[in-house]
Protein backbone atom coordinates (compact mmCIF):
# COMPACT_ATOMS: atom_id res chain seq x y z
CA UNK A 1 0.00 0.00 0.00
CA UNK A 2 1.58 3.52 -0.61
CA UNK A 3 0.45 6.87 0.66
CA UNK A 4 1.85 9.33 2.78
CA UNK A 5 2.94 9.94 6.40
CA UNK A 6 1.03 12.27 8.50
CA UNK A 7 2.88 15.05 7.71
CA UNK A 8 2.26 14.24 3.88
CA UNK A 9 5.42 12.81 2.87
CA UNK A 10 5.62 9.40 0.93
CA UNK A 11 5.86 6.72 3.01
CA UNK A 12 9.26 5.03 2.66
CA UNK A 13 8.09 1.25 2.34
CA UNK A 14 5.06 -0.29 1.23
CA UNK A 15 3.82 -1.97 4.69
CA UNK A 16 1.95 0.49 6.33
CA UNK A 17 -1.72 -0.24 7.31
CA UNK A 18 -3.97 2.48 7.71
CA UNK A 19 -6.13 1.80 11.14
CA UNK A 20 -8.71 5.06 9.93
CA UNK A 21 -7.66 5.38 5.29
CA UNK A 22 -9.75 7.38 3.53
CA UNK A 23 -10.51 7.29 0.18
CA UNK A 24 -7.15 7.49 -1.21
CA UNK A 25 -5.77 4.98 1.02
CA UNK A 26 -3.52 7.82 3.13
CA UNK A 27 -4.34 8.62 6.81
CA UNK A 28 -7.64 10.86 7.12
CA UNK A 29 -6.77 14.51 8.90
CA UNK A 30 -8.85 14.51 11.99
CA UNK A 31 -10.13 17.59 13.87
CA UNK A 32 -7.28 17.39 16.21
CA UNK A 33 -4.27 15.98 13.40
CA UNK A 34 -3.78 12.99 11.97
CA UNK A 35 -5.64 9.55 12.86
CA UNK A 36 -3.98 6.60 13.69
CA UNK A 37 -1.84 4.47 11.36
CA UNK A 38 -1.08 0.71 12.27
CA UNK A 39 2.28 -0.08 11.88
CA UNK A 40 4.18 -3.01 10.13
CA UNK A 41 4.73 -6.56 12.19
CA UNK A 42 7.10 -8.97 10.76
CA UNK A 43 5.51 -11.50 9.88
CA UNK A 44 7.48 -14.41 12.25
CA UNK A 45 6.22 -11.62 15.04
CA UNK A 46 2.62 -11.58 13.90
CA UNK A 47 2.16 -15.67 14.02
CA UNK A 48 4.21 -16.15 17.11
CA UNK A 49 2.24 -13.19 19.19
CA UNK A 50 -1.02 -12.60 17.54
CA UNK A 51 -2.44 -9.64 18.62
CA UNK A 52 1.36 -7.52 18.88
CA UNK A 53 1.13 -4.22 16.59
CA UNK A 54 2.95 -0.81 16.57
CA UNK A 55 0.24 2.07 16.22
CA UNK A 56 1.58 5.59 14.99
CA UNK A 57 0.41 8.84 14.58
CA UNK A 58 1.78 12.60 13.58
CA UNK A 59 1.44 15.69 15.52
CA UNK A 60 2.60 19.41 14.29
CA UNK A 61 2.30 21.42 17.12
CA UNK A 62 2.35 25.33 16.40
CA UNK A 63 3.22 28.36 19.02
CA UNK A 64 6.58 28.45 20.79
CA UNK A 65 6.21 27.07 23.83
CA UNK A 66 9.11 24.14 24.27
CA UNK A 67 7.92 20.36 24.88
CA UNK A 68 10.58 19.84 26.89
CA UNK A 69 10.06 23.51 29.09
CA UNK A 70 7.67 23.54 32.12
CA UNK A 71 3.70 22.50 31.52
CA UNK A 72 0.69 24.86 31.11
CA UNK A 73 -1.26 25.21 34.44
CA UNK A 74 -3.57 22.81 32.74
CA UNK A 75 -1.42 20.36 32.72
CA UNK A 76 -0.26 20.50 35.78
CA UNK A 77 -3.53 20.70 37.38
CA UNK A 78 -4.63 16.99 35.32
CA UNK A 79 -1.40 15.77 37.02
CA UNK A 80 -2.33 16.95 40.48
CA UNK A 81 -6.02 15.52 39.75
CA UNK A 82 -4.55 11.66 39.07
CA UNK A 83 -2.30 12.00 41.52
CA UNK A 84 -5.20 12.43 44.00
CA UNK A 85 -7.05 9.20 42.25
CA UNK A 86 -4.11 7.05 42.35
CA UNK A 87 -3.27 6.10 46.02
CA UNK A 88 -2.22 3.20 47.60
CA UNK A 89 -4.76 0.69 47.73
CA UNK A 90 -4.95 1.01 43.58
CA UNK A 91 -1.41 1.03 43.13
CA UNK A 92 -1.53 -2.57 44.61
CA UNK A 93 -4.25 -3.69 42.89
CA UNK A 94 -2.67 -2.45 39.49
CA UNK A 95 -1.23 -5.66 38.15
CA UNK A 96 -5.19 -6.78 37.98
CA UNK A 97 -6.35 -4.59 36.06
CA UNK A 98 -7.49 -5.90 32.49
CA UNK A 99 -5.05 -4.11 30.19
CA UNK A 100 -1.89 -3.42 32.50
CA UNK A 101 -2.73 -7.33 33.16
CA UNK A 102 -2.24 -7.80 29.47
CA UNK A 103 0.69 -5.81 29.14
CA UNK A 104 2.32 -7.90 32.19
CA UNK A 105 1.29 -10.96 30.34
CA UNK A 106 2.91 -9.59 27.12
CA UNK A 107 6.30 -9.03 28.81
CA UNK A 108 6.17 -12.45 30.42
CA UNK A 109 5.65 -13.86 27.11
CA UNK A 110 8.94 -11.92 25.95
CA UNK A 111 11.38 -12.97 28.29
CA UNK A 112 10.92 -9.80 30.71
CA UNK A 113 10.10 -10.27 33.94
CA UNK A 114 7.82 -7.03 35.02
CA UNK A 115 8.78 -7.60 38.21
CA UNK A 116 12.53 -6.07 37.46
CA UNK A 117 11.45 -4.27 34.03
CA UNK A 118 8.34 -2.41 35.06
CA UNK A 119 5.64 -2.21 32.50
CA UNK A 120 5.10 1.36 31.85
CA UNK A 121 2.02 1.65 33.92
CA UNK A 122 3.30 0.39 37.08
CA UNK A 123 6.64 2.47 36.56
CA UNK A 124 4.45 5.41 36.36
CA UNK A 125 2.37 4.22 39.47
CA UNK A 126 5.39 3.06 41.35
CA UNK A 127 7.08 6.63 41.05
CA UNK A 128 3.82 8.29 41.95
CA UNK A 129 3.66 6.62 45.21
CA UNK A 130 7.35 7.11 45.75
CA UNK A 131 7.62 10.56 44.74
CA UNK A 132 3.97 11.63 46.62
CA UNK A 133 2.58 12.72 43.16
CA UNK A 134 3.03 12.95 39.77
CA UNK A 135 5.65 14.53 39.36
CA UNK A 136 6.24 17.42 36.18
CA UNK A 137 9.22 16.47 33.61
CA UNK A 138 8.21 19.01 30.91
CA UNK A 139 4.98 19.07 29.00
CA UNK A 140 5.69 16.12 26.54
CA UNK A 141 6.46 13.90 28.77
CA UNK A 142 4.11 15.02 31.56
CA UNK A 143 0.83 14.51 28.70
CA UNK A 144 2.46 10.85 27.76
CA UNK A 145 2.22 10.26 31.56
CA UNK A 146 -1.37 11.46 32.23
CA UNK A 147 -2.41 9.82 28.61
CA UNK A 148 -0.77 6.65 30.42
CA UNK A 149 -1.80 6.77 33.75
CA UNK A 150 -5.86 7.50 32.38
CA UNK A 151 -5.45 4.64 29.51
CA UNK A 152 -2.71 2.20 31.23
CA UNK A 153 -1.15 2.35 27.23
CA UNK A 154 2.08 3.59 26.98
CA UNK A 155 3.09 6.12 24.18
CA UNK A 156 6.35 7.08 23.57
CA UNK A 157 7.15 10.07 20.83
CA UNK A 158 9.85 10.88 18.66
CA UNK A 159 11.27 13.07 16.51
CA UNK A 160 8.95 13.12 13.30
CA UNK A 161 12.37 14.43 10.95
CA UNK A 162 14.93 11.88 12.36
CA UNK A 163 12.74 8.91 11.33
CA UNK A 164 11.43 7.49 7.69
CA UNK A 165 7.75 6.64 8.44
CA UNK A 166 6.05 3.53 8.86
CA UNK A 167 7.14 1.92 11.80
CA UNK A 168 6.75 -1.14 12.46
CA UNK A 169 8.09 -4.19 15.04
CA UNK A 170 10.24 -6.64 14.12
CA UNK A 171 13.73 -8.99 15.66
CA UNK A 172 16.46 -7.06 14.98
CA UNK A 173 19.25 -8.81 12.67
CA UNK A 174 22.87 -9.47 13.86
CA UNK A 175 25.46 -7.19 14.46
CA UNK A 176 22.60 -4.32 14.06
CA UNK A 177 22.88 -1.12 16.36
CA UNK A 178 20.73 1.06 17.77
CA UNK A 179 19.98 3.94 15.97
CA UNK A 180 21.11 6.10 13.03
CA UNK A 181 24.40 7.35 14.49
CA UNK A 182 26.32 4.34 14.16
CA UNK A 183 27.35 4.45 18.00
CA UNK A 184 24.33 2.81 19.52
CA UNK A 185 25.23 0.03 21.39
CA UNK A 186 25.28 -3.48 19.33
CA UNK A 187 21.97 -5.23 19.24
CA UNK A 188 22.64 -8.24 18.91
CA UNK A 189 20.42 -10.69 16.89
CA UNK A 190 16.67 -11.49 17.60
CA UNK A 191 15.43 -8.44 19.90
CA UNK A 192 12.35 -7.24 19.62
CA UNK A 193 12.85 -3.28 17.98
CA UNK A 194 10.69 -0.58 16.65
CA UNK A 195 12.35 0.31 13.52
CA UNK A 196 11.84 2.24 10.54
CA UNK A 197 12.59 1.90 6.59
CA UNK A 198 16.16 2.61 7.76
CA UNK A 199 17.15 0.71 10.78
CA UNK A 200 16.79 0.33 14.05
CA UNK A 201 14.33 3.50 16.39
CA UNK A 202 14.21 2.32 19.94
CA UNK A 203 14.30 -1.55 21.90
CA UNK A 204 10.71 -2.29 22.43
CA UNK A 205 8.99 -1.10 25.55
CA UNK A 206 12.45 0.95 25.91
CA UNK A 207 12.64 4.94 25.71
CA UNK A 208 13.96 5.82 21.84
CA UNK A 209 17.93 6.92 21.98
CA UNK A 210 18.52 10.86 22.32
CA UNK A 211 19.04 10.67 18.36
CA UNK A 212 15.48 10.72 18.14
CA UNK A 213 13.87 11.97 20.70
CA UNK A 214 11.92 15.41 20.43
CA UNK A 215 13.80 18.14 21.31
CA UNK A 216 12.99 21.27 22.81
CA UNK A 217 12.33 22.98 19.24
CA UNK A 218 10.40 20.18 17.63
CA UNK A 219 7.54 20.64 16.12
CA UNK A 220 7.00 17.62 14.11
CA UNK A 221 6.27 14.58 16.19
CA UNK A 222 5.81 10.98 15.42
CA UNK A 223 3.65 9.02 18.80
CA UNK A 224 3.56 5.29 18.82
CA UNK A 225 2.25 3.07 21.00
CA UNK A 226 2.60 -1.05 21.17
CA UNK A 227 -0.65 -3.13 21.56
CA UNK A 228 -0.62 -6.31 22.71
CA UNK A 229 -3.69 -8.80 22.58
CA UNK A 230 -6.00 -8.35 25.37
CA UNK A 231 -5.55 -4.31 24.68
CA UNK A 232 -8.60 -3.24 23.06
CA UNK A 233 -7.86 -0.70 20.02
CA UNK A 234 -10.33 1.89 21.44
CA UNK A 235 -7.70 2.27 24.56
CA UNK A 236 -4.99 2.52 21.35
CA UNK A 237 -6.90 4.99 19.61
CA UNK A 238 -7.59 6.95 23.29
CA UNK A 239 -4.02 6.59 24.11
CA UNK A 240 -2.70 8.84 21.00
CA UNK A 241 -5.50 10.88 20.63
CA UNK A 242 -5.31 12.41 23.90
CA UNK A 243 -1.43 13.04 23.60
CA UNK A 244 -2.43 14.84 20.20
CA UNK A 245 -5.08 17.06 21.62
CA UNK A 246 -3.22 17.90 24.56
CA UNK A 247 -0.49 18.60 22.98
CA UNK A 248 -2.03 21.01 20.38
CA UNK A 249 -3.56 22.70 23.02
CA UNK A 250 -0.90 23.35 24.97
CA UNK A 251 1.00 24.32 22.21
CA UNK A 252 -1.86 26.32 20.02
CA UNK B 1 12.18 -46.95 -9.40
CA UNK B 2 15.23 -46.18 -7.08
CA UNK B 3 14.72 -42.94 -8.32
CA UNK B 4 11.15 -42.41 -7.36
CA UNK B 5 11.61 -43.97 -3.74
CA UNK B 6 14.18 -41.27 -3.29
CA UNK B 7 11.99 -39.12 -4.23
CA UNK B 8 9.22 -39.96 -2.09
CA UNK B 9 11.29 -40.16 1.05
CA UNK B 10 12.37 -36.66 0.64
CA UNK B 11 8.77 -35.66 0.13
CA UNK B 12 7.95 -37.72 3.79
CA UNK B 13 11.43 -36.35 5.18
CA UNK B 14 9.91 -32.76 4.21
CA UNK B 15 6.59 -33.76 5.66
CA UNK B 16 8.02 -34.66 8.96
CA UNK B 17 9.86 -31.52 9.47
CA UNK B 18 6.82 -29.31 8.79
CA UNK B 19 4.84 -31.76 11.19
CA UNK B 20 7.34 -30.88 13.43
CA UNK B 21 7.38 -27.58 12.90
CA UNK B 22 3.57 -27.07 13.37
CA UNK B 23 3.42 -29.39 16.71
CA UNK B 24 6.57 -27.13 18.25
CA UNK B 25 4.40 -23.81 17.38
CA UNK B 26 1.51 -25.00 19.01
CA UNK B 27 3.64 -26.49 22.25
CA UNK B 28 5.14 -22.76 22.00
CA UNK B 29 1.47 -21.13 21.92
CA UNK B 30 0.14 -23.69 24.69
CA UNK B 31 2.95 -22.25 26.97
CA UNK B 32 2.08 -18.91 26.14
CA UNK B 33 -0.86 -19.32 27.01
CA UNK B 34 -0.06 -21.29 30.59
CA UNK B 35 2.74 -18.19 31.44
CA UNK B 36 -0.29 -15.66 31.01
CA UNK B 37 -2.51 -17.54 33.16
CA UNK B 38 0.29 -18.35 35.75
CA UNK B 39 1.26 -14.33 35.63
CA UNK B 40 -2.60 -13.95 35.92
CA UNK B 41 -2.72 -16.11 39.24
CA UNK B 42 0.49 -14.79 40.86
CA UNK B 43 -0.70 -11.13 40.14
CA UNK B 44 -3.97 -11.88 42.04
CA UNK B 45 -2.35 -13.21 44.69
CA UNK B 46 -0.12 -10.69 45.44
CA UNK B 47 -2.75 -8.29 45.42
CA UNK B 48 -4.78 -10.22 47.31
CA UNK B 49 -2.15 -10.66 50.35
CA UNK B 50 -0.72 -7.88 50.27
CA UNK B 51 1.74 -7.31 52.29
CA UNK B 52 2.02 -10.32 53.91
CA UNK B 53 3.15 -11.98 50.89
CA UNK B 54 7.22 -11.02 50.36
CA UNK B 55 8.30 -10.52 47.05
CA UNK B 56 8.91 -12.21 44.96
CA UNK B 57 12.79 -12.28 43.79
CA UNK B 58 12.51 -10.74 39.96
CA UNK B 59 14.88 -12.12 37.35
CA UNK B 60 18.13 -10.08 35.87
CA UNK B 61 16.70 -7.98 33.87
CA UNK B 62 16.53 -9.06 30.07
CA UNK B 63 15.60 -8.32 26.86
CA UNK B 64 12.68 -8.22 24.54
CA UNK B 65 12.71 -11.32 22.02
CA UNK B 66 11.00 -14.42 20.91
CA UNK B 67 11.45 -16.97 23.69
CA UNK B 68 12.03 -20.66 22.46
CA UNK B 69 10.41 -23.94 23.81
CA UNK B 70 12.63 -24.60 26.49
CA UNK B 71 12.64 -20.90 27.67
CA UNK B 72 9.19 -20.57 27.56
CA UNK B 73 8.97 -23.77 29.94
CA UNK B 74 11.42 -22.18 31.76
CA UNK B 75 9.28 -19.12 32.22
CA UNK B 76 6.34 -21.27 33.10
CA UNK B 77 8.15 -23.01 35.57
CA UNK B 78 9.40 -20.42 37.48
CA UNK B 79 6.05 -18.93 37.74
CA UNK B 80 4.33 -21.75 39.02
CA UNK B 81 7.19 -22.48 41.76
CA UNK B 82 6.67 -18.74 42.34
CA UNK B 83 3.06 -19.54 42.65
CA UNK B 84 3.76 -22.64 44.97
CA UNK B 85 5.98 -20.78 47.48
CA UNK B 86 3.24 -18.02 47.86
CA UNK B 87 0.83 -20.62 48.25
CA UNK B 88 2.79 -21.95 51.16
CA UNK B 89 3.63 -18.64 52.48
CA UNK B 90 -0.22 -17.70 52.76
CA UNK B 91 -0.79 -21.07 54.48
CA UNK B 92 2.16 -20.83 56.95
CA UNK B 93 0.57 -17.01 58.06
CA UNK B 94 -2.73 -18.46 57.92
CA UNK B 95 -1.78 -21.45 60.57
CA UNK B 96 0.51 -18.88 62.77
CA UNK B 97 -3.08 -16.75 62.58
CA UNK B 98 -4.82 -19.07 63.80
CA UNK B 99 -2.71 -20.14 66.86
CA UNK B 100 -2.42 -16.60 67.63
CA UNK B 101 -6.37 -16.39 67.78
CA UNK B 102 -6.80 -19.22 69.37
CA UNK B 103 -4.22 -17.95 72.25
CA UNK B 104 -5.96 -14.52 72.60
CA UNK B 105 -9.28 -16.41 73.19
CA UNK B 106 -7.45 -18.79 76.02
CA UNK B 107 -5.62 -15.49 77.29
CA UNK B 108 -9.41 -13.66 77.47
CA UNK B 109 -10.84 -16.70 79.40
CA UNK B 110 -8.25 -16.87 81.89
CA UNK B 111 -5.77 -13.69 81.80
CA UNK B 112 -3.98 -15.11 85.15
CA UNK B 113 -2.78 -17.96 83.15
CA UNK B 114 -1.17 -16.00 80.56
CA UNK B 115 0.63 -12.49 82.47
CA UNK B 116 2.05 -9.78 80.19
CA UNK B 117 1.09 -11.77 77.43
CA UNK B 118 1.23 -9.90 74.11
CA UNK B 119 -0.10 -10.41 70.74
CA UNK B 120 0.26 -7.54 68.04
CA UNK B 121 -2.84 -7.61 65.91
CA UNK B 122 -0.63 -8.29 62.73
CA UNK B 123 -0.34 -11.39 63.54
CA UNK B 124 -4.11 -12.11 64.24
CA UNK B 125 -4.58 -10.90 60.17
CA UNK B 126 -6.79 -8.37 61.31
CA UNK B 127 -4.77 -4.94 59.97
CA UNK B 128 -1.40 -3.73 61.13
CA UNK B 129 -1.93 -1.40 63.95
CA UNK B 130 -2.39 -3.01 67.88
CA UNK B 131 -1.35 -4.93 70.12
CA UNK B 132 -3.58 -7.33 72.76
CA UNK B 133 -1.86 -7.42 76.11
CA UNK B 134 -2.12 -8.76 79.26
CA UNK B 135 -2.05 -6.64 81.83
CA UNK B 136 -2.85 -5.86 85.46
CA UNK B 137 -5.92 -3.95 86.45
CA UNK B 138 -5.00 -0.81 88.59
CA UNK B 139 -1.07 -1.40 88.27
CA UNK B 140 0.69 -2.65 91.27
CA UNK B 141 -2.56 -3.38 93.26
CA UNK B 142 -3.88 -5.22 90.54
CA UNK B 143 -0.76 -7.31 89.97
CA UNK B 144 -0.52 -7.70 93.95
CA UNK B 145 -4.34 -8.91 93.75
CA UNK B 146 -4.33 -10.82 90.88
CA UNK B 147 -6.41 -9.21 89.00
CA UNK B 148 -5.12 -9.52 84.99
CA UNK B 149 -7.38 -8.41 81.89
CA UNK B 150 -6.74 -8.11 78.12
CA UNK B 151 -6.27 -5.03 76.86
CA UNK B 152 -5.98 -3.81 73.12
CA UNK B 153 -3.71 -0.43 72.69
CA UNK B 154 -3.67 1.02 69.25
CA UNK B 155 0.01 1.41 68.96
CA UNK B 156 -0.57 3.70 65.99
CA UNK B 157 0.51 6.96 65.62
Amino acid sequence: MSGQDPFGRPLAGDRAVEVHAGASGAPVQGERGVRPVRGWCEQELQRELPGLGLVWTGVQVGGRRSLTGASPRPVMRQLSELSNRWRGARAINVRQEPVPAAYRVFFRQIGLDPDATRTPIEQAVLARMLEGGFVSRGLLADVITLALVDTAVPVWALDADTVAAPLGIRPSRPGERLGRAGDGPVLGGGRLVVADADGTVAVLFDHPPDEHRPKRSTRSLLLYTVQVAGVPSLHIEETLWACQSALVDACS
Amino acid sequence: MAYIEQLSGDRLDRGDALREADAEAAARETLRAQVGRLERELSALVARSFPHLSGVAPAAPSVPRLLGLAELERTRDRLAGHIADAHQQLAERSARERRSRELLRRAKEDPRRYKFLRIAVADLGEGTCGTWEVRPRLGPIGMLAGWWQVKLSSGCP
